[in-house]
Order: C-alpha cells, then structure tokens, then sequence
C-alpha cells in the first residue's frame, strides 16, 4: 500500500489528531478536517480508453480559534505521518500567531459539546484493468456502440475531530460509471451505473439495455416551434431544475439579503404545487453527517411542506449565517447549497409517465441551467440527449435540441401534473478537485406549458 | 520545493521496463490565501499548501498517476501504477500513444511581478479590504445607504510552480502569481434587489502579477464607491425592453461571450469526442478549418500565451510544447483550434492536418492535461466607445455577465449581465435591469458591426473554466475590446 492510502484508515487519522490536537490554554479549539480518496478515472471514447489516472490525495484543514477569531489552513499531505505531522504543526503555530493579527468574527460559533459519529462502508470494486477490458469488449467490439463515458471508484473519506473531543469518521467506497452511447451527432443515450460492488452482470443488462434504445434515435428528428408544451421530466432532467433551485434558493443569507430565487415563495407570492415537498435528506444519502466545522447535521430539514415554506423557514444555515442571524445552524457548508436534496414522490404510477404525458416532450436531461431573473425564478436552459416527441403515449420522433426559459415556480406551482411515485436516488458524480458525495433522490414529473424559447 | 523532485524521478523511471516509450513527470506547489470582509467583518483568513506530482508512462497503451507524495518511495509508487495503467489500455486506446512525437523543449517562465501578495502583510491587506467593504456602503464612499442591504470586498492571491522532465529530455520550469480582487454590493428597494460587481461575480477582473494588479483594477481607489453607484441605479431602473435591436457588449461581457461561443467550440478534444460525456461537443468540424466564416471580416481571434499580465500567460503547455501567439481566425475566417500535440496526432490520424496550438493543461498535480483555451482574445479594432455608441440607433450597452447558458454542441446560447444603458439616436441613454440576449454563435459572430480600438481593451478571464472527466476548474484569460453587434434577440425581466 502506497503512504498516501494511509489516511483511508481511522487509525491513521486518529493518529494525527492525537498529534496535533494537544490541550492549549492559549486557544479555545483546534480542529482537522479530512478528505482522502485513492481514484481511479476511465474516460472513453468511441469505446476506446482516452485517459487512464490513478490519484491518490489527501488534503487537511487546520484551524484555530480563541474567542471570536479564527484562521485555517488546507494543506495536502504527503501519507507520511511523521513528516506530515511536522508540516501541520508548524502550520499551526503560524494560525495561532494570526489570530493576534486579525479582528474579532461576532459571527463564528463552533459546536456546545464534543460529538461522535463513524461510518464506514466497504464496496468490491473492479479493477481499472478489468473495467477496460470489459468496456472495450463489451461496447466496441460486441455491440459496436459508440460508447463515450467516465468511470470513477475507490473509497473516499472525511474525517473530523477538534481539540474538544469530537471524531466524526466517514468512509464510502464506490463506483459511479455513467456512458453515452450516441447514435449520430448530438443524439445519444445516457446511462449510469453506479453502486457499491461492482457486478459485470448488472453492467451488460444496463449496457444492452441501453444499446436497444439508441435505436428510436434513428428516427429523423423533430423540430419544434417556440411556444408552450406539455413535457415530461425524467429523473436526470429533475436533479438539473431541482440543483439550480439549491443554488442559493434555501441559503439563509441569500434569503436574509433578499438575493434568493425562492423570495416570491417566502414572502407568499407564488406557492409549489400542493402535493410538492422537498427535504435535505443527510440521513437518506452518502454525505457525512458533520459539517467541515463539526457541526452534527439534523436527519432531514424540511425545505418546502406541501407546497408552501415551512414554519421553520425552510432553509440551509451555515454556523456562520446561523449566527449572523439568529437561528439554529443545520451544518450546512458556506455555500449554503443542498447536498441531498429529497423530492418525495406523487401520485403517478411508475410505469404511466407517457401515459399521463399523452401528448408532449419526453425530456430525457436538460443542460447547462441558469437564472435568466433570479428574483423571479425564471431559469433558462437547454434539452439534452435523447429527448423524444410523444403523441398519445408513445415515442414518436427524437428533438433537435431546444432552449426553454419558464418560471420554475410556476412550473411547479400551477403548472405541475404530478409526480412519479418512485423517488430515484441519483449519486453525485461531480469530480472536481475531488470525488463528491451527496445525492438527488426525483421522481420524475409531469409539467403544463413548459415555455420553449429558442 | 522540487529540490528532489528530479533525482527520486529519475531513480524510479529507470526501473520502468525497456518497453516503456516515454514517461514525464509534472510537479506543482501552489500556495494561496483568500481574505474576505463582508459588511465590515473581516471573516476568517483561509490559506491552501498543495503539493503533488503527476507521472505519466507509454508502454503500449498510457497511464498516469497522481500522488501528493514526493518522496522516493511515492515517486516509485505512482511510476508503477502509470506502467499498470499503460500496459492495461494497451491496443485499447484512442490512438496509439506509443507513435506520438512528444516536445523535447526545454526553459523557463515566471509572471512579471512587481511586489509579490506576499510581500504584503495580513493587517495590511485585511485593512484594503476593509476600506474598499466601506467605500461600497455610498455612491459618495462613505457612509451607508440605506438600500445597500451587503457588501464583500474579498482578495485571493496565488503563487504557484512547476516542473515538467521528460524521459525525452524536456525540462521546464514555471513560476506564476495570480491576483483577484473583487467587490459585491446588494442593495434592495421597493421590492427591487441587484446585485452588482466590480469584475463580476465570480472574479472575472484576474490577472497575472501582484499587489499591482489591484491597482490595475482601481480597486482600493474608485471600486467600491462605483459598484455602490451603479447598484443603486439598478434598483432604480425600469426592466430592459425586450425585442430585435443592436448590443454593445463592454469587455467584461465580451469574456463570456469569447469563452462560451468560440473558446469551447475551438477546443479539438470536444471536436473529437473526448468530452461528449459531460462538457459537450462542438458545432465545429474538422473540415470548417481554413475555410469557414465564423464571423464578420472584423473578427480577429487570438491565441496570445504571452500577453502581459493576462491570466493564463505560460510559456510551456502540460505536454512540455512551446506555447507561441497565432491568430484562430482572422477576418472572420476559421483558421485553427484549440489542441495540443496529442489531440493534433488525433487528427492527423483521422485525415486532417490541423495547425493547432500548445494549450494542453491540467488543473493541477492531481489531474491530467487536457485541451483548454488559454489566453484567447478578440484583437481590438479602430472604433472609440463613442463610435460605437454613436452607430447605434437602438440598442443596449451591456457590462459584467451574469448568467450564461449554451447548449452542448456551443452554439444556442443565452447570457445575461448586470448592468446596462440604453443607446437611443446614438446616444447613452437610461440604465435598465435584467437585461439577457440570446442567439446561435454560428451566426452571432457573423453580425458584429464595430470593434472597439486598443483604449477600450481589458484584459480579464476566469477562474473557473469547468470542463473534463474527472472535472477539472482552470484559469483562462480574455482581453477585449468593447464590440457591437447588429439584430439581436434581446429581452428584459419579466416584471
């Protein structure tokens, strides 16, 4: 085993927090937080492997606080405890010399009392040379698909303890493959399979299965006219709407200072669907149940209850925005964004998407979301992937890819037919700097008047 | 800090087996602090140490390994997992890794700097950022308006290096420091809340160099009490009207505009393939080179690594090719993308000679080089700002993107900006809010009408360009003039 995989293990963590966290009258806490992984990336293309990456890393954040201030360091480490050891320390006698040179914080806490957690989950990866083997066998050779996609695994672990007495231990080991096989220019099929014990069995069934729906892509496409549509939403197409409302849209700064896309729901000027309940679900999903501070994170917290904010404000509150403003923290990060969004499911049998659809847009994945007015929730974006026109239920003709513009409140408010009655789980997949953990669980949906501008 | 970097890295690729055809070895340090101070509350200084060495080996297939251990011991380890790697992907690959020609160039690169960030002491620096964080509170500097409902004055500084060996004799050395300074006001008034930004809001003024670069900026002098002014005539102005007329687009919309709808579509490993999985492909083919009109006559594109304190200035792309100015397209016409030598080989195999560019980068010691954009600018025409202004009969002068959203081929796009005014009968006329325009980049370039002259050319960029699987964020530069464009698709807020 190369160092670096050393803090995979709590033992090995454990061991640098005993080094560093000694008692110091001078300070009120010290703290580290991990996050380590030992990856392997895949990327395909054409089902033949473009870029092949082992990483290994580990990053720590130190911290020092006294009083109300507080400064912190990242530092990437090297696996070797000792010498590791030795470069946190002398980092952390630079913090401590800072606090004397900055202003006091009014706005930072840090958590009552010491808090423990542990969670440590073991998967069965393939290997990467496995993986490319079976890829290249499997979609190029045998289905001769052109097979474009990105397979990631190995474990992944945030740790945390403080000078207080807090060790929260969080390890996941999994895999997250997700393909698209394309028929003809911009028209593919996007699968993933993703778990924790790989099953060369699971991957053929989902591959093939992919592979016989790339065949109604052959159909010459449809284009539509700007206008109003009824459309369908997979699941994929969801997480894409319901990310963007996460961006800033629960923040309780952005809220406080008026910059949220979900002001006209807080001040009671547009309402979701009855039916529409939406949590942020840590107990549901892969992320740690501490926050990068220490904070323990509630098992849910309710974003919005039947349509309408709930009493308690429905909300992501950072210790430092809980502070500022006078409320309970729920551990989320700075950025206030969702990490396990939870919309539960409706009243639409799984199976009757298309039926309830009737006629419309069957939206497989919609792409590169973004507020066209924030303060009024307008988003725009754009269809992606194998998106169908459907009369009467049925497939009928592949889209040529369209741009919408709509009032997601709207959308979801007046406009929504309903929800499948599954929630899916769909993983992050997100990757950059590091492999992320969280999720979005969607049912799909079916809307009204999807607005189609361009 | 690569003191044994060399020696623990030649030590382990001379256990490599006699198969291996190549191997090269990337190490990076990157020091960086972000200081920040919203509504006058300095919050806690936060600094990153990253260290790491990326080792890449041929043998019959490629494979390349990260690891944030630099000692013999690591370097043998991440050695050993590349061979495995290239030997696993062997006669599976894109193309064969083993027929490519890698650069052999060797030297040095380090950002013109005058007074390093470090240089600068944290009470000092903490102290601009509370000045600035108080000139934002009034259109006058001082005081506070009662509309201004936030501010946050914040400054990140990066010093970071670079060595690259190869098993082929290539040696490069680079040295950069990276600046962003930033001030965000929000301000709320009869149920109107904007926000608006001295570069953008996500750090679009960024440049290459020192504690200069906030000069370069005004920052400390004119930023606050600016951003201040101009969020309060936002909160004051009446939404954009929506309909077909002319857009000036100021530099610091001009950044978006390059990136989304020239620099992406440019890129050759979207046009091969590589990135259909996640970032998208290209409306470009590889057939539109040397002969397609992307734009008007006035449209000069350049590829520019050496433009002066631009941020993505380098000498050495990651693949070790020296990195020289050359134009993408001039007069409109396409010329050549955006690919390093590997994508190059690609294409050469697949029938098209491309004259391409050394822009192959990684994000860092723990990812592996892909093709990116780099500096890429629209070269600045012979039209002032009043010229342009005053050739427009009905329009709207757009400045610092807001929103932005382009399908995956890059070509239907929408953005929008923060601020904005009028032009009526060749004149400025009033601010408006919640202005966007949209339109299909293979024929939006075609329709720019006036290019602004070197006196109105800034030169920014981004942090944050995203592409790659696993992901990765990289600086890219943008300098530009101010340009005008005819018939656009323009629209306002819905209320």
């Amino acid at each position: 085993m190369s160092p670096a995989l050393t803090y995979l293990e709590s033992g090995h963590f454990e061991a640098l927090a005993a080094a560093l966290l000694q008692p110091d009258p001078t300070l009120e806490r010290s703290s580290l937080n991990l996050c380590a992984e030992a990856s392997d990336f895949l990327r395909f293309n054409q089902g033949a492997l473009r870029q092949a990456t082992g990483v290994q890393q580990a990053y720590v954040t130190v911290a020092v606080e006294r009083g109300q201030r507080r400064t912190e360091s990242t530092l990437s480490l090297s696996g070797d405890l000792a010498a590791d050891v030795q470069r946190l320390q002398a980092e952390h006698t630079l913090l401590t010399g800072q606090l004397d040179l900055i202003a006091d914080d009014p706005w930072l806490q840090r958590p009552a009392t010491a808090a423990h957690s542990r969670r440590d989950e073991r998967g069965a990866m393939a290997t990467a040379d496995h993986v490319i083997a079976l890829v290249h066998e499997a979609a190029a050779a045998t289905l001769k698909q052109d097979l474009v996609g990105f397979y990631a695994a190995g474990p992944v672990a945030h740790a945390f303890a403080d000078s207080l007495g807090s060790r929260h231990w969080h390890r996941v080991e999994s895999f997250h493959f997700d393909w698209c096989l394309y028929q003809r220019a911009d028209k593919a099929v996007k699968t993933a399979y993703a778990g924790t014990h790989w099953d060369d069995a699971a991957f053929a069934a989902r591959l093939d299965e992919a592979a016989s729906r790339v065949q109604l892509l052959a159909r010459p496409a449809r284009t539509l006219q700007p206008g109003a549509y009824r459309a369908a939403l997979a699941p994929a197409a969801m997480v894409e709407l319901l990310g963007l409302l996460g961006w800033g849209g629960f923040s309780l700064k952005a809220r406080r200072t008026g910059v949220s896309s979900l002001m006209r729901l807080q001040r009671g000027d547009a309402t979701l669907a009855p039916g529409f309940h939406l949590d942020e679900a840590f107990a549901r999903s892969t992320t740690p149940v501490f926050s990068p501070e220490g904070f323990t994170r509630p098992a849910t917290v309710a974003l919005v209850e039947d349509g309408r904010l709930p009493a308690t404000g429905g909300t992501l509150n950072s210790p430092r925005s809980a502070a500022e403003y006078g409320v309970a923290t729920t551990g989320a990060h700075g950025g206030e964004s969702p990490e396990a969004l939870h919309l539960h499911g409706g009243t639409i049998p799984d199976t009757d998407l298309l039926r309830v659809l009737g006629t419309g847009l069957y939206i497989s994945n919609l792409w590169y979301l973004n507020y066209s007015d924030r303060a009024a929730c307008r988003m725009t974006g754009m269809t992606r992937y194998a998106c169908f026109w459907v009369e009467d239920g049925e497939l009928v003709a592949p889209l040529e890819v369209m741009r919408f513009d709509d009032d997601a409140l709207r959308l979801f408010g007046s406009g929504l037919v309903g929800l499948t009655a599954t929630p899916e789980f769909i993983p992050n997949s997100d990757t950059y700097g590091a492999r992320r953990l969280g999720s979005v669980t969607t049912p799909a949906a079916v809307v009204d008047g999807l607005m189609l501008t361009l | 800090m690569f003191d044994t970097l060399e020696p623990h890295a030649r030590r382990a690729a001379s256990r490599l087996p006699a198969s291996t055809r190549h191997w090269a070895v990337r190490g990076v340090h990157e020091r960086s602090e972000r200081l920040s101070v919203r509504d006058d509350v300095t919050e806690a200084p936060s600094r990153v140490v990253d260290s790491g060495v990326m080792v890449t080996v041929v043998d019959g297939g490629m494979g390349y390994a990260a690891t944030g251990d630099m000692s013999q011991a690591g370097l043998a380890a991440a050695f050993e997992r590349a061979h495995e790697l290239a030997r696993a992907s062997a006669g599976r690959t894109v193309i064969d890794f083993e027929s490519i020609a890698w650069p052999t160039a060797s030297g040095r690169y380090a950002s013109a700097v005058t007074r390093s960030a470090t240089a600068a002491t944290l009470p000092e620096k903490l102290g601009w950022l509370q000045e600035v964080c108080a000139a934002a509170g009034s259109e006058k500097g001082n005081g506070r308006d009662p509309r201004i409902v936030d501010r946050h004055a914040t400054l990140w500084s990066v010093q970071a290096e670079q060595l690259f060996l190869t098993s082929d004799g290539a040696r490069t050395q680079q040295q950069w420091e990276f600046t962003t300074p930033s001030v965000q006001v929000t301000a709320h008034a009869l149920g109107v809340t904007q926000v608006r930004s001295s570069g953008g809001q996500y750090n679009g003024f960024c440049q290459q160099g020192g504690i200069e670069v906030l000069e370069r900026a005004g920052f400390r002098g004119t930023e606050g009490p600016r951003v201040a002014r101009e969020v309060l005539e936002l909160v004051g102005a009446a939404p954009c009207p929506s309909g077909t007329m002319d857009v000036i687009l100021m530099p610091d919309q001009m950044t978006l505009q390059i990136h989304e709808s020239i620099g992406h579509p440019l890129e050759l490993d979207r046009i091969l393939g590589d990135e259909r999985n996640f970032a998208g492909t290209s409306f470009v083919t590889m057939d539109m080179f040397g002969s397609y009109r992307y734009g008007s006559e006035l449209l000069n594109v350049s590829y520019d690594p050496g433009l002066a304190h631009e941020f993505a200035g380098f000498a050495f792309d990651d693949e070790g090719a020296p990195a020289e100015r050359a134009l993408l397209i001039e007069r409109g016409r396409l010329l050549r993308p955006l690919g390093g030598r590997l994508s190059q080989a690609r294409a050469r195999a697949g029938g098209f000679e491309l004259s391409a560019v050394a822009t192959t980068r990684s994000a860092g010691w723990n990812r592996a080089p892909i093709d990116r954009m780099s500096n890429l600018n629209v070269e600045p025409g012979d039209q002032s700002l009043a010229q342009l202004i005053a050739a427009t009969e009905l329009g709207v002068l757009m400045q610092t993107n807001c929103s932005w959203s382009i399908d995956d081929s890059r070509n239907k796009f929408q953005f929008g900006c923060e601020y904005a005014r009028m032009v009526r009968g060749g004149r400025l006329a009033e601010v408006v809010r919640n202005h966007n325009y949209r339109g299909v980049s293979a024929t939006f370039w075609r329709s720019l009408a006036g290019v602004g002259g070197p006196e109105t050319v800034v030169v920014g960029g981004t942090p944050y360009c995203g592409k790659g699987e696993p992901s990765q964020v990289i600086r890219v530069g943008h300098a530009s003039p101010a340009c005008r464009f005819t018939g656009v698709d323009v629209f306002g807020a819905a209320a």
